[in-house]
Parts: structure tokens; sequence; C-alpha cells
């Protein structure tokens, strides 16, 4: 269980994060997400007691951080895979840790049989480690002390296709066994296949919070017409919210009813008129997430 | 796939734990210390420079220098030239490689991991010490069959007690450098070139002769390592001098890590 409440990060005159509120609950994997820069590193470095938050609170299973009595063994936490000594083997840097948390050399040999990196890896110098084995070994280290919660921060980076499906299974088979999981993305697809539920942040602040099911169908309707600028008109002068997506068609926060009146009163021949796929999950996180520069990417 | 099959974690029954004592951090901090390529070599340098002292002491110089007091203080100078980069070391090492995320995320109390590497760099001294005191003593044997050597094994708890200190000083201020500047190249340098240029500035100007006295750390400790132990002036110039050179960057150092942001 992670909760956090008002939290607000200033620097000087720049606000990282803005007064964000959300809860990680046992048994379900919440994506975190948004785009590069919108806090969520801040946000998570605040959660595990890395930087003094200006105000606001979290706890993780109803404890602050500093208060937990050998954290590792409650929260495991991987922020950045790279941010380990380079001269230690894999398997020296979970001895280290395993020597601290006060677990044995057993489950040291179980977190790296599991990430897959037993045998000649984990005799091998963490300098000479691909990103992708970096992560497989971060994420043994986050679930060195058996812990009932996982922070991580962009854990798929860097890991192929199949590293990424492995990464979900263990994840989801981790939540599914009552664990909480929190995992950050700034990419959608990513964090759709695996999760749950979804807090999305943009500039500081969360803007959207909310089962993945939920969110999706926020997403409203797609709808596709012969004559894409005739019913992007006839469409805004129904006064509907119209979001153009880039295959031509739109997103449409109404219901099909009120589309298709508005598509017949202007006389538009409709091709679509759907509920949006998880494509409009995307356009949504690009829609809430937008800022100017976003914006110029978009278009 | 066989990795999915295998559990990714316990039952996730609230687990009661207890924070990890300080001795077992210290544990952690000292095979940290060790356990790279760096750190390895640096003490494994240290020790052979001390045992390279001792052989040289062994072959020059007069014969009646060729005690074992003279072999294990001779060693003590080039050893409390180095012991301080492992002090160093051990605190900005974690900046530069990054470790200090998870350092800190497995100790939130940063003062306890802090206090954890004052304690190692300690154990450190003590350790090098011992093992300078063993080269000594083997040369005392070796010596007088190979050379005219004096052989005496006079050498008191007292002596024994004033070298430590002098290596555990050092360690100790090694230590403090690298708290308050967090910077391995800056901590090296900034500890060499300081205290050289308040030795230079207290000898060329008359003023500050007095106040050198008093504050030149490399010369206050100096007596340490001497025979014939330390004036009660002379204690209170280590004392003084080290409240300048230990406390102060150790006082800046702690609250510098207590507050600031690990990224």
């Amino acid at each position: 269980m992670i909760t956090v409440e008002h939290l607000t990060k200033r620097y000087g005159a720049f606000t990282a994060v803005d007064d964000v509120s959300f809860t990680c609950v046992p048994g379900t994997v919440t994506g975190f997400l948004g785009p590069n820069g919108a806090g969520k590193s801040t946000t998570m470095r605040m959660i595990s007691g890395l930087t003094p938050p200006t105000s606001g609170s979290t706890t993780v299973n109803g404890v602050a951080f500093r208060d937990l009595p050998n954290p590792g063994r409650h929260i495991g936490v991987l922020l950045d895979a790279s941010a380990q000594h380079s001269g230690r083997t894999g398997r020296e840097i979970l001895s280290l840790s395993a020597q601290l948390l006060g677990v044995g050399r057993k489950r040291v040999d179980a977190m790296l049989e599991l990430v897959g990196l037993a045998g000649a890896p984990e005799k091998r110098r963490v300098g000479n480690y691909s990103l992708g084995m970096r992560q497989r070994l971060g994420l043994a280290h986050a679930l060195l002390g058996d812990p009932s919660v996982l922070m991580l921060d962009e854990p798929a980076n860097g890991l192929d296709p199949e590293g990424i499906f492995w990464m979900r299974g263990v994840l989801r088979d981790f939540a599914d066994r009552g664990g909480t999981v929190m995992l950050s993305s700034h990419l959608l697809r990513e964090v759709e296949a695996v999760a749950d539920h979804l807090v999305v942040i943009g500039n500081g602040k969360i803007v959207a919070d909310g089962a993945k099911t939920e969110l999706l169908h926020a997403g409203g309707l797609y709808v596709r017409g012969l004559d894409a600028a005739l019913l992007e008109k006839a469409l805004t002068e129904a006064g509907l919210s119209v979001q153009p997506t880039r295959d031509g068609g739109f997103s449409v926060a109404a219901d099909a009813e009120s589309i298709g009146r508005a598509a017949l009163a202007a006389g538009v021949v409709l091709l679509e008129l759907r509920p949006a796929d998880s494509g409009g999950l995307e356009e949504m996180f690009l829609r809430l997430t937008s800022h100017p520069d976003a914006q110029k990417d978009a278009a | 796939m066989s990795a999915l099959a295998t559990p990714a974690a316990g039952t996730h029954r609230p687990t009661r734990t207890s924070r990890p004592s300080l001795a077992r951090l210290t544990a952690v901090e000292l095979r940290k210390a060790t356990d790279t390529r760096a750190g390895f070599w640096l003490l494994a340098v240290i020790a052979l420079v001390a045992l390279g002292m001792v052989l040289i002491q062994m072959f020059t110089g007069d014969a009646a220098d060729r005690t074992f007091s003279d072999f294990l203080v001779g060693a003590q100078l080039p050893v409390g030239l180095l012991l301080p980069v492992v002090g160093i070391l051990a605190v900005t090492g974690e900046w530069s490689q990054r470790t200090t995320l998870s350092t800190f995320a497995l100790e939130p109390r940063r003062e306890r991991v802090v206090a954890a590497k004052l304690s190692a760099a300690v154990l450190m001294a003590v350790g090098v010490v011992v093992a300078s005191l063993a080269w000594a003593a083997l040369a005392n044997v070796v010596a007088p069959l190979v050379t005219d050597a004096d052989g005496s094994w006079s050498f008191g708890a007292e002596d024994f007690g004033r070298v430590v200190l002098f290596q555990v000083i050092g360690m100790l201020v090694g230590s403090a450098f690298g708290l308050a500047l967090l910077s391995t190249p800056l901590a090296i340098v900034l500890y060499f070139v300081l205290p050289t240029a308040w030795t230079i500035l207290g000898t060329t100007i008359s003023a500050l002769e007095t106040p050198a006295e008093w504050l030149n750390y490399q010369a206050t400790t100096m007596p340490l390592i001497d025979d014939g132990g330390l004036s009660g002036t002379e204690w209170g110039q280590l004392g003084t001098s080290l409240a300048l050179w230990l406390l102060l960057p150790l006082a800046f150092g702690l609250w510098r890590v207590l507050r600031s942001e690990i990224k």
C-alpha cells in the first residue's frame, strides 16, 4: 500500500510536483504515467525518502518511509538501474544488500535465478552489463527483501520484447499474490498491458486517476467520416468536444446518437462510429499531458 | 519461461522487522570499502608501502635505529598519507557511483549510514596499524640476522595508542572532507592542498605563526608518532586543530548529507 497526500515539491519558482494525491492498493498494479519531466521520478524519490517534499506526505503500508524499520523488507525500490557501482559483480551487489536486509544467501541465489542472471552473468561486473541486464538486477534487488510493495521507475527501459513480456509476468504475479505494484513509464502501451489502475501526471499535476477500464471508456467514441473537415465542423457546431486523431477520425466525448444526428444534419457520410479502442487512451494521454511543446510534437 | 513459475515473492504477510544494527551497517560498509578493485588495491598498496618503508629502514640509517618501535613508527608516515584517501573514497564513491540511491532507500536514517561509515573507517585504520605491527615485528626478527641492528622490542601500550590515534585521526579527517565535499577529486585535492597552503601561509606571514601552531593539523599530529609523548600544550594544539580540520567539515558534511536530495 502506497499513499500519497497533497505532495508538493518546489525548486525555487519551479513546481515539479503540485499537490499530488493518489493511492496504490494491494493486489493491483498501478501505472504511473506521464511524459518526461512530468514529475514521476521526483514523486517516487519523495515516497522513498530520498527527496524531502516541500509539503504533503507519503506513507508505505501506513508508515512514513523514514519510520519503516528496515524499509527494504516492506518496499522494494528501483529508481535507476544504472545507479550501481560498476566495479561490483551482480552477485556482490545483491549480497551486500542481503547482508543489510538480514536475508540469507539462498534468497540471493533465488533472485538471481528468477531474473535470469544466475550462473556466468552474476560473476560479471555490472559495468559490463547491458541496460536490460541492469534492469533485471534492479528487479532482483527490489525483490530481495521479500517486500509487500514494489515501486519501479521505468523498469522496462532497455529490456527487449521478451524481457518486457517476462517482467509483466513477474509484476502481475506479484500483484496477484496480494502485493502492491507501482511502476512508472512514459510509454502508455507498456503500462496498459499490465496495469489495473492508472495515475496520469502532467506538469506536476495529476490529470487522471482511475481504473484502466474506466479511463479507457473516458476516451469516448471514435468517429470517422468521408469528409473530415465537414464532420469536425458539424460536431463542433453541435457543441460536442472533438479531438482529432492521427488517422483522420475524431474521438468525441458524447453518446452515439448525438454524433449520428450531428453528422446527419450536416449530411456527412460516416465510415466508422464506435467506442474508442485502447488508442483512445493514447489520445487521452496526449491530451491530458499536453503542454505547448507536446502539442507541437503531436501536430 | 521457467522464471515465471518461480515465486517472485513470499506470502506478503505483514512482517515484523527490526532496524539493522549499527554493527551490521558497519560490516556492510567495511565490505563496500574492500569489494571493489579501487578499494582493494588502495588497501593493498598501503600494506605494501608499509612493508617497503620497513625494508628501507632495515638497510639504511643507523643500526641503533633498527628497533621494533622505529620500524613501526617509520611506516606510519607514508601510510598516514594514503589512508585518508580510503576514508574519502568510502564516502564520495557512493555519490560518484550514485549508489546512494539504494543505500539511503535501504536505510533512510542517513545519520546511521554516516555513523557506520565512520566506524568502518576507524576499524580500517586500526587494522592497518595492526598490519604494520606485523611487518615491524617481522623486520625486527629478521634485521639482526642480516645486518647490524639494535633489535630492541621496547614498546608500550601508550606508544601503540598514539600510533593508532594518528591513523584514526587521518582517516576521520579524510572521511569528513569526503562528507563535506561529496566529490572524489575535489575532496582528494583539497585534503592535500589546504593543509599545505596553510603551512606555507603560517611560515611566510609572521602574524600567522602562533595561530598556525594551534591550527596546523599536519604539524599538531606529528608529536603522536614522535618519541616521548605529547605535552599538555601539544594535546591542546592537537585538539584545537582538529576542531578546525575534523569537526568543522564533519558537521558541515553531516548537515549536507542529511538535508540533501539524493538523485
